[in-house]
């Protein structure tokens, strides 16, 4: 059987007239008409690939309660629960994340995101000796978030908080990263 | 009998006269090699293969049960393991051979290096051999994903911390590998295709390349002193070889891959027997914190390095310096594609891959003991021992409680108990004078939280009080006339009694 891509490959465009045939001209076509296809096929395709990227902060972040404010007593630091605002099918556990609720004087609060700045581990508050302390790679944080020690490149990531009523609201739904903080 | 022989050989012809495969098999299989490649050196590459053929059959028969989501796939792994017949030997199985594919990989791939088989004209075999690397290692990564346990779930926080730190595109890929705001059922389910569909597709396919490769140039000569690779005749060289002294690959030489596959799926076997099924640990709830999260062995030595690495040239390097291994190791064979293939005459080659066996043995080692993360149960786990107790004035152990109550146990040992990412304070009082200390503690410094905050000035007397009794079991000298006044008698009297 005779390659039909060899005589295009191995001879010049510009040769004889007999070499532009009809079947070369309609294979052509059909390689074209396939490009068409491929092309329009594509869009929904990488479209459903990058939908998740699609969507910015405004998008993913909504107000949602953490607790009632007689949780976080003044002076104390406690951890507080939320349920992130975007769930899927599946998502189970993994959509109730916890957070860190300084109370400084039942006027000003602090909260900060579970998650270490340095690898996204998850910090631990020791009341006693007033620090955050990531059991990963030795992050240490001071009770306002600060860096105290270890390799983080910035303090805790703090959401943006209110009050309503006798309910703590905070702005969360993004995993906070460096790229991404709340 | 003869009749059913003749029928037989009937059978195999109406299905070779239609596929026609008898041919370039026998051929391939025949084909001759250099008589002293026939060498248990050689074995690594198939049995690479064979694990990888064990881990498709593995996974397969695993995918029946395992369900990929976030809510149920830790509840599927502990029902394989407790309630599923053989399940638990199964994953068993499928975990070590991961790890044994990665090792074998590796052991693969210094053999290749060390006996100079990436040079010409196997380049691009090599170039593929390094994408098979890094999609082995993708399989290892992946896979442990799945578990979705705390250090699956934390695991996977890592690789996001990393990803955010991307300059422009940080929060593009945040979402890209998340499959969504935060991680959840999305993220694993990207993992999942990523482990069962993408990369074994890729890996099947590559290896096929591989192989294909392996044949067509012929297997890599037992390298000698001496003779050189050069691109004007080597080909006609390695001709004249399998020549002269060629033996056909199949039987003369492939008995010991065989053999070696044998061994390596009965020790495969015997592992997943007597160590069982790896994980999965403790289920991935995103508001129980009390969690250690580690990656799987392959993965340790980066997560050390994370540890390690001076903060400020963290970011860089954990972007820049994979691209550079990987170009480096790709681009291998171009800059170092002819001359000497024999590791007595490549004295650079073979001490780098001696250092970067060394520094990976040693970074893993440290990531198995972690001395550089608080303990974050020692302060009430770990007790202050006796005898720094004993004797001491009220205080003193009122200090000796400051310091379990602060958490200073967390990052400091006395005499070897505790966190190690401080120096041991058993000695203290010899290195820091009184006000030194206080200081330390206060201020903080040299990689110390300042305790300004947390301490009474009641407590940080008692503490400093504390801290000057640890004097690294060195006491003063004694004078024979203190002896006698305590009541001992002079050491010379005691030798005598």
């Amino acid at each position: 059987m005779k390659n039909p891509f060899r005589s295009m490959i191995n001879k010049t465009p510009l040769g004889s007239p007999s070499e532009y045939t009809r079947r070369k001209f309609l294979l052509m076509l059909a390689v074209g008409a396939n490009g068409v296809v491929g092309v329009l096929m594509a869009i929904p395709f990488v479209g459903y690939i990058l939908g998740p990227t699609l969507k910015g902060h405004a998008d993913w972040n909504h107000w949602v309660p953490v607790g009632n404010l007689e949780q976080f007593p003044p002076g104390e630091t406690r951890m507080g629960i939320y349920r992130n605002p975007d769930v899927r099918p599946g998502d189970g556990q993994t959509q109730t994340l916890p957070c860190w609720v300084r109370n400084i004087d039942s006027k000003r609060f602090q909260v900060f995101a579970i998650n270490c700045a340095h690898m996204e581990c998850p910090v631990h508050w020791f009341p006693q000796s007033k620090l955050f302390m990531c059991p990963c790679h030795g992050g240490v944080y001071y009770q306002n978030g600060a860096v105290a020690a270890g390799p983080p490149p910035r303090g805790l990531f703090e959401y943006k908080y209110k009050i309503v009523g006798k309910k703590l609201y905070i702005f969360a739904g993004e995993m906070p990263t460096l790229s991404t903080p709340t | 009998m003869p009749d059913l022989k003749q029928k037989g050989l009937d059978l195999y012809r109406w299905f070779d006269f239609r596929l026609g495969l008898a041919k370039p098999i026998t051929e391939a299989a025949e084909h001759p090699i250099p008589r002293n490649t026939s060498s248990w050196w050689y074995v690594f590459g198939s049995a690479a293969a064979v694990l990888f053929t064990l881990q498709i059959v593995t996974g397969i028969l695993l995918a029946l049960v395992y369900t990929p989501t976030a809510s149920q796939a830790w509840y599927s792994l502990t029902f394989l393991n407790h309630s599923y017949f053989f399940g638990w030997f199964l994953r068993a199985m499928h975990g070590w051979g991961s790890d044994f594919m990665v090792a074998i990989v590796l052991i693969h791939m210094a053999q290749v290096f060390t006996f100079g088989s990436y040079k010409y004209p196997r380049e691009l075999t090599w170039m593929v051999g390094v994408i098979l690397l890094i999609l082995t290692l993708g399989m290892a990564f992946t896979g442990q994903v799945l578990r979705f346990d705390t250090d699956a779930y934390w695991g996977l926080g890592i690789g996001v911390a990393i990803m955010g730190r991307v300059p422009l595109i940080g929060a593009w890929l945040v979402h890209f590998v998340l499959g969504g705001p935060t991680l959840g059922t999305a993220t694993l389910s990207r993992f999942f295709t990523l482990h069962v569909f993408v990369i074994p597709g890729l890996l099947l396919g590559l290896i096929g390349i591989h192989v294909w490769m392996v044949l067509k140039l012929g297997i890599n000569e037992w390298p000698m002193p001496g003779r050189l690779v050069r691109r004007s005749t080597y080909i006609a060289q390695y001709n004249r070889l399998i020549k002269k002294d060629g033996i056909p690959f199949v039987p003369d030489a492939v008995w010991k891959d065989v053999f070696f596959a044998a061994i390596i799926v009965a020790a495969v076997m015997a592992c997943a027997f007597f160590w069982g099924p790896i994980g999965p640990g403790v289920q991935a709830i995103p508001t129980i914190i009390q969690v250690y999260p580690k990656p799987d062995t392959p993965f340790l030595w980066i997560f050390s390095v994370f540890a390690l690495l001076p903060p400020k040239l963290e970011t860089p390097l954990i972007l820049i310096s994979p691209i550079v291994v990987v170009v480096l190791l790709l681009a291998l064979p171009l800059y170092a594609g002819q001359g000497e293939k024999h590791w007595s005459r490549r004295p650079v080659a073979v001490l780098t891959l001696m250092v970067i066996v060394v520094a990976i043995a040693i970074f893993t080692r440290l990531g198995q003991t972690e001395p550089w993360s608080p303990h974050m149960q020692a302060w009430s786990g770990d007790a202050v021992q006796p005898q720094f107790l004993r004797g001491r004035t009220p205080l003193e152990r009122r200090g000796a409680v400051v310091f379990q109550n602060m958490q200073c146990r967390n990052c400091h040992s006395i005499d070897g108990v505790g966190g190690q990412r401080g120096p041991d304070l058993n000695g203290v009082s010899v290195r820091l004078t009184e006000s030194q200390i206080i200081r330390q503690v206060v201020q903080g410094g040299g990689n110390m939280p300042a305790y300004a905050n947390s301490f009474s000035p009641q407590q940080l007397t008692a503490l400093v009080r504390f801290l000057e009794t640890l004097n690294g079991n060195v006491n003063p000298a004694r004078t024979d006339s203190q002896r006698l006044s305590q009541g001992h008698s002079p050491p010379a009297a005691q030798g005598r009694q």
